[in-house]
């Protein structure tokens, strides 16, 4: 089930960061918003669940309008640190609201969130996602990331466009924490800090930038290999978060583009196999 | 008739004035190009027309409507469209989906038809795919349609610029450079492809270093030096004008000017 | 009485804020050369302080030596990290670096957790020099000496880059790295040894503020090295003078802030962030730069 909402949370990012190159560092932040937010109209409000999750859902993405107005007039290394500068003054938020619970967050949710619940959210998400990227709205995300003042030269209005992908990256990622939130019964606001938000990033660099099999392959790996690393040793466990950090390195070093990518044609010619195969195809052409 | 009409256009980059109150007329129709040395102000004045700048001083009418303060996708909604000096494609993209996005302005799939693909989505993307083809069609790409923009060679690459900017369906279309570094042939064919567009009843404006192409395809030169324009009117006129000779003179382009 | 605290207030800011100063003068250099955003900056400045904290501690040196070692062990650490993580991507995009860069700082940090446990340490000073009575303006030791090393590091820093021929080459390589190359400067030799100087002010800085708390743990640098980049941006970054001032008017605003909503005390440098981004993103005297198209 957590594979499941990390999925969700993989492939929303990889719509603002991988097709739209719009580095986010403060994806957790619309989790967490998703997650309290259906947590008190569920609450507070007795709000059925699926109803709830939806409102969760939607002020994600009205939260993820209201900061991507702003922001993302910013390019590149200031986006970044700009949406890392939001998750935090939300998370101060939180921690400080007394309908939030502070610190001590919000406990005695019910649990409702069952595995064919997330089956069928990741499902819809996935769904809803290829069919975005395979229309008007998607081609023009990724005209965006290749070449924005291209993409403007063509009639695309490069910031409305921008928002958008913010805002239904963040409408997903408020259903994964709405999720989370019915599965794991307690929420506090240190469960969407910048670390959660490094974690979905990571996922994302792993399967490849811009390839959502790929964001799913990474959301797997990097949620199955913690729980397989405890079972086999506790203390392996405890250098989950120094394994991340090179895994990062060694990632951006040996393979950038991550484990599936749509440009692997370019890591065909260089890799070892690759230089066979053009070596071959040379060949078959020479003779 | 006149199509566009840029007065007193100036545009200054940290004190220096890449153009210096430069008037642009260009009517209905008509090929014309513009000529000068390097750093004369050609690209500054297609990046004021195509909205990539706001000019410090000047005004610029489309179509009897002030555009001087749009941003480049209102101006190309409103029927002007480009290429780029140094291609910009969108290289991860197929060819076709290229000439797709051209066409976004012209569309309205929103993100609710996108999910739930209706008819009217459907019926769109039909329309939208076979008018890409057409276009590719027309410019001779047909058959890399499934390539990606990147992997074409440069000339086909240029041509891909020119189908993407078609496909925006402008009134006016502004070609920057758009034989640069093609070999004779592709340049002739080029000739003919943009003698084709003109056809079709589009105004184009062209910047071009490449003289027998401007002097065999112009109805009309601007010459600009030092962002001043001095010079206006048809090649003949233009050929032998003292001034734009003097700016080219010692340059390889100077003697074609004559020779043309 | 109000001015008094008005005024114990500011040179608490002022303190602060020559630490941020210190640490943006770091993140301002890279930036300047590299265009990246080094985020293992602030765990080069968490090693900075246990570093020194070691030295005070286990071998018992003097403070002088304390803050000498946490600088050389930050300053090696800086060119090792660069070495290793950043220089076989300098010809990648510009997402690539700054992913490894946020690979290595969870690294380190969690190495440290690892190293040191997660729990606070405490770091006396261990050295004794008289504070500054100025009537209302009172000045402790402490701060004094923090401001004295910083003041001292930053104009030394600005007499390195403008009058040295190493200077020299950094602002050169800054400009344009190939223009730069073509000649004669080794632009690796001169980003090595931009984030040498980089990485050993974040040291100091590291060694400064722990002795000024008292605490050194390995998640310390996370705070500190996000707003030492907020005052890189206010001053404009890659503009070293700029991160100087940025820092100070950081550290101010935190303080002075913090009296009215100590609860959003951390918030405060990143809505500064924010407003700066979006009136004046090239930061208070950074140029303007223009996309070439």
């Amino acid at each position: 089930m957590v594979i499941g909402i990390n999925i969700i949370l993989a492939v929303s990012l990889n719509l603002v960061s991988g097709f739209t190159g719009q580095l986010s560092l403060g994806h957790a932040t619309f989790m967490g918003i998703g997650a309290y937010t259906a947590t008190l109209f569920a609450l507070k409000l007795h709000v059925p669940f699926l109803v709830a999750l939806i409102i969760g859902a939607a002020t994600a993405a009205f939260f993820g309008f209201i900061i991507g107005v702003p922001t993302l007039r910013l390019k590149g290394d200031y986006l970044a640190i700009a949406t890392l500068g939001f998750g935090e003054i939300m998370r101060n938020i939180l921690l400080n609201l007394k309908i939030t619970g502070g610190p001590m967050g919000l406990r005695g949710i019910p649990k409702i969130t069952n595995i064919y619940i997330v089956a069928a959210a990741v499902i819809l998400v996935i769904f809803s996602l290829n069919r975005i990227m395979n229309s008007r709205v998607g081609k023009s995300f990724i005209a965006i990331r290749e070449d924005e003042l291209a993409a403007e030269a063509m009639g695309i209005n490069t910031t409305n466009f921008k928002i958008l992908a913010f805002a239904i990256g963040a409408f997903y990622a408020g259903i994964a924490g709405g999720l989370f939130a019915f599965l794991f019964r307690y929420i506090n606001p240190n469960n969407f800090g910048f670390m959660k938000s490094i974690e979905i990033l990571c996922m994302v660099v792993l399967g490849g930038m811009g390839n959502t099999s790929g964001a799913v392959l990474g959301a797997t790996i990097l949620t199955i290999l913690p729980e397989f690393l405890r079972s086999v040793s506790p203390v392996i466990s405890q250098y989950r978060m120094v394994f991340y950090g090179i895994l990062l390195v060694v990632m951006m070093i040996v393979r950038p583009q991550g484990l599936l990518s749509d440009t692997s044609f370019d890591f065909l010619k260089s890799s070892v196999f690759g230089k066979i195969k053009v070596k071959k195809i040379a060949e078959k052409g020479g003779q | 008739m006149t199509l566009l009409e840029g007065k007193d256009l100036t545009m200054v980059f940290g004190g220096l004035a890449a153009l210096d109150s430069v008037d642009i007329n260009i009517n209905k129709g008509e090929i014309l190009s513009l000529i000068g040395p390097n750093g004369a102000g050609k690209t500054t004045l297609f990046n004021l027309l195509t909205g990539v700048y706001s000019p410090t001083r000047g005004s610029i009418c489309f179509k009897q409507r002030e555009i001087k303060n749009l941003k480049p996708y209102d101006i190309t909604k409103m029927g002007i469209a480009r290429t780029f000096q140094n291609i910009r494609l969108f290289g991860e993209m197929s060819v076709l989906d290229n000439v797709i996005i051209g066409q976004h302005c012209r569309t309205n799939t929103g993100v609710f038809g996108a999910i739930f693909r209706g008819p009217a989505t459907r019926k769109e993307e039909k329309k939208v795919r076979d008018r890409a083809m057409d276009i590719l069609n027309f410019v001779g790409l047909a058959g890399e349609a499934g390539e990606k923009a990147k992997n074409l060679p440069y000339g086909k690459q240029r041509r891909l610029e020119m189908a993407r900017a078609l496909a925006t369906d402008p009134d006016l279309i502004l070609l920057d450079e758009p034989a640069a570094g093609m070999n004779p042939q592709e340049t002739n064919e080029l000739i003919n492809l943009i003698d084709k567009i003109n056809d079709m009843g589009k105004t184009v404006l062209l910047i071009e270093h490449d003289m027998k192409l401007v002097m065999g395809i112009s109805q009309r030169i601007m010459v600009l030096d030092y962002g001043k324009k001095i010079a206006d009117g048809p090649p003949e006129k233009v050929r032998n004008d003292e001034k734009v000779i003097k700016a080219y003179l010692g340059d390889r382009a100077g003697k074609e000017v004559r020779a043309c | 009485m109000f001015f008094s605290q008005f005024f114990a207030q500011v040179v608490n800011g002022l303190t602060l804020g020559s630490t941020y100063a210190l640490i943006a003068l770091g993140y301002t250099m890279v930036y300047g050369i590299l265009e990246l955003i080094n985020f293992a900056h602030s765990e080069i400045y968490m090693t900075g302080a246990f570093i020194g904290l070691m030295a005070v501690t286990v071998y018992k040196l003097p403070f002088a030596a304390a803050l000498l070692a946490g600088m050389a062990g930050a300053c090696m650490l800086g060119v090792i990290i660069e070495k290793v993580a950043y220089r076989p991507l300098r010809k990648a995009n510009r997402i690539a670096p700054l992913i490894s860069a946020i690979g290595v700082s969870i690294f380190l940090q969690n190495a440290a957790l690892l190293a040191m446990g997660p729990q606070a340490r405490a770091f006396p000073a261990n050295f004794s020099a008289p504070g500054l009575n100025l009537g209302i303006i009172q000045i402790s030791p402490l701060q004094l000496l923090i401001l004295i090393i910083s003041i001292f590091l930053m104009v030394g820093l600005h007499f390195l880059i403008q009058k040295t021929k190493i200077g020299q080459a950094m602002r050169a390589t800054a400009q344009d790295k190939e223009t730069a190359q073509l000649m004669g400067i080794k632009i690796d030799r001169v980003i090595s040894f931009t984030f040498a100087i980089g990485s050993a002010l974040g040291g100091a800085a590291g060694v400064l503020v722990g002795v000024y708390f008292n605490s050194a743990d390995p998640m310390m640098g996370f705070f500190p090295g996000l707003k030492g980049f907020v005052a890189a941006v206010l001053g404009g970054i890659g503009n070293i003078p700029g991160a100087m001032v940025g820092g100070l008017i950081l550290g101010l605003a935190e303080v002075l802030g913090a009296v009215y909503m100590s609860q959003y005390k951390d918030a405060i440098a990143f809505a500064v962030l924010i407003l700066i981004l979006l009136f004046k993103p090239t930061g208070l005297m950074g140029r303007r730069v223009q996309e070439k198209v």
